[in-house]
């Protein structure tokens, strides 16, 4: 059954330019980059137990780094976006050891102020950052001399940055690091007990997470061709901690249903109603109260229940 | 001369208004083990509930209305806790996320009824007239603000400290399982203790008003301000947050002053410091 729907699932996402429109072309790419961005959280909140309010950090600061580096400094998109991610991730491992000083609701509240500090930056920085206005008139990069421009060819750009970061978190987490960072979530006293560095393994968990945050930061300033401090905002990162959530935290493929609903669901409800905020609150209220552990855990007991019922 | 003090006054006042914020969020999470993230939202509600009372009936006093807007906020808070918050009592990551959304839901109805301009707050006549001081002026209504926010600090040390609900509360933070088992009615003194809470905060949204003025974003701008002052001062302390906002409102409002651009990062380096050599904060007992 998994061999079969792989292949399809596979050969549907590279076809898809040729059987939509270039609408929902760029709707595909967007859910692309809010799943790896969602992936990348997930990493923290699902395996790591440490539900961070701050993630929108890596993604607008790589995104501001690039947007900066490509549009003032005149730097090429290779360079760039070296520098962007490795900044990013180096942030990472700043704030790490900060936020990881604390567990729990402490971590939370920490990454929470730290994010709002940097929105903070961004807004009032308008010498580097151009404030409320945001960086417009980006471009997109050309790898290889491929130009990117199309709705088409950024899809088949992001779908192969995507699978990629899918299936290096998938590496990641069923490694032997992976388990021991599982462990280090039920139990880390006896983790410590056995050997192992709780504090480690969730700083290290913490950097890669921060990268990949950055990675997903980078397709989406090249996808809008422009960057505002609401990509920084608490908002952005809610929006992504919901999409994990509703996914279903502590699954691989959770997270990508839970981003893609919640990015579907933003476009469809802006175009009707304003209130986008409102709406998000009544959701997050809606899938804590109704459904706390996901829609992709829900289906698969509801599926195992039909053939247990079947059989 | 005259800028140190009347910045140093500043300071004072948006210190004694981080209190009245803080106080709140320190009690809810010392005691529910909750950090409530609505607190900003609260402040801004009764920022607003102030703007609209006191500009509609002029003869209005800010003190009544500072307290209306407090019952007000805290009632809505009640129902939030009883009809959501305790439904999640064993799921904590939960009951951030329903504050979480429930803060989004405050502020854009906000927006919604009182729309994306700033809605500026009117002073008290009487207090209008700067106080002259040793040939220096103040600003008479930071003073009392400041007099204010200290009183609000001595009633509740008194409440904690001196009454019987104080020692209940205590008893709830310290040992909430054995406080139930020996007939505390700990759920009720979550009630109450989160409409105190958010009750405090909305009466400071209406103090702040003719300082800060109602905007969309005033929540966001005040949260992770709060939220500095818990962890610098310890979550759950009184006194941390007492010290822990001055603290803060000294460094937010001459970072401000002197390096506008980077007061940002200069609010969270105190915060650094703190978490780097004394994590649960400047006179927390545990950590968070």
């Amino acid at each position: 059954m998994k061999w079969i729907a792989l292949p399809l699932v596979a050969a549907l996402l590279i076809l898809l330019p040729f059987l939509a429109g270039d609408f929902y072309i760029n709707l595909a790419s967007q859910i692309l980059i809010a799943a790896i961005f969602a992936l990348s959280l997930n990493l923290l909140v699902g395996y790591g137990g440490m539900t961070s309010l701050g993630h929108a950090s890596y993604l607008g600061v790589a995104a501001y780094m690039s947007a900066l580096l490509t549009s003032r400094y005149g730097l090429g998109h290779g360079s760039a976006a070296v520098i962007s991610i490795a900044g990013t991730t180096a942030m990472a491992a700043c704030f790490g050891v900060i936020a990881l000083r604390a567990t729990g609701l402490g971590f939370l509240m920490i990454t929470l102020a730290l994010s709002q500090v940097l929105w903070g930056l961004a807004y009032r920085m308008s010498d580097v950052t151009n404030g409320d206005n945001g960086v417009a008139g980006l471009t997109r990069p050309t790898p290889f001399g491929v130009s990117l421009d199309g709705a088409a060819s950024f899809y088949w750009f992001a779908l192969a940055v995507a699978s990629f970061a899918f299936l290096m978190m998938t590496i990641f987490l069923s490694s032997s690091f992976g388990s021991s960072l599982k462990g280090v979530r039920d139990q880390p006293r006896r983790m410590a007990a056995l050997g192992f560095n709780p504090w480690m393994i969730r700083w290290i968990t913490f950097i890669y997470a921060g990268f990949w945050g950055g990675i997903s930061g980078l397709l989406y300033v090249y996808y809008n061709k422009y960057i505002h401090p609401t990509s920084l905002s608490t908002t952005s990162s809610a929006e992504a901690l919901l999409g994990v959530i509703a996914g279903g935290s502590r699954t691989l493929g959770g997270p990508v249903v839970g981003a893609a609903l919640v990015l579907l669901l933003k476009n469809y409800a802006s175009a009707y109603i304003e209130r986008w905020n409102m709406l998000l609150g009544v959701i997050f209220l809606f899938i804590v109260l109704v459904m706390p552990t996901g829609i992709v855990p829900g289906l698969a007991w509801l599926v195992k229940r039909l053939r247990r019922g079947s059989r | 001369m005259q800028f140190w003090i009347i910045q140093g006054l500043n300071s004072l006042s948006l210190g004694g208004l981080l209190f009245l914020l803080s106080s709140g969020f320190s009690l809810i999470f010392g005691l529910m083990r909750l950090a409530n993230l609505t607190h900003g939202a609260f402040f801004m509600l009764g920022t607003y509930l102030g703007a609209t009372a006191l500009r509609s009936y002029s003869g209005l006093n800010i003190w009544v209305t500072a307290i209306g807007a407090g019952i007000a906020v805290a009632a809505i808070g009640g129902l939030f806790e009883r009809l959501v918050l305790t439904r999640l009592k064993t799921n904590p990551l939960g009951q951030v996320l329903v504050t979480l959304g429930m803060s989004f839901i405050i502020s854009d109805a906000c927006l919604m009824l009182w729309g994306g301009d700033s809605i500026p707050v009117p002073t008290p006549q009487n207090l209008q007239s700067p106080t002259r001081f040793f040939g220096f002026v103040f600003p008479t209504y930071r003073l009392v603000l400041v007099g204010c926010a200290i009183g609000a600090a001595i009633v509740l040390y008194y409440l904690l400290e001196r009454t019987r609900l104080g020692a209940m509360i205590r008893a709830g933070v310290d040992d909430g399982q054995m406080a139930r088992a020996v007939g505390i009615p700990v759920s009720n003194l979550f009630t109450l203790v989160f409409c105190l809470g958010v009750g405090i905060a909305g009466a400071g949204g209406v103090l702040g008003g003719p300082i800060l003025s109602a905007y969309p974003g005033l929540d966001g701008d005040m949260l992770p301000l709060a939220l500095i002052v818990v962890i610098l001062g310890g979550i759950g302390s009184l006194l941390g947050a007492f010290i822990g906002s001055f603290i803060i409102g000294f460094i937010y409002t001459f970072g401000t002053a002197l390096f506008p651009e980077l007061a940002y990062i200069i609010l969270f380096l105190p915060m650094i410091f703190v978490i780097a050599f004394r994590p649960q904060g400047l006179f927390g007992r545990v950590g968070a």
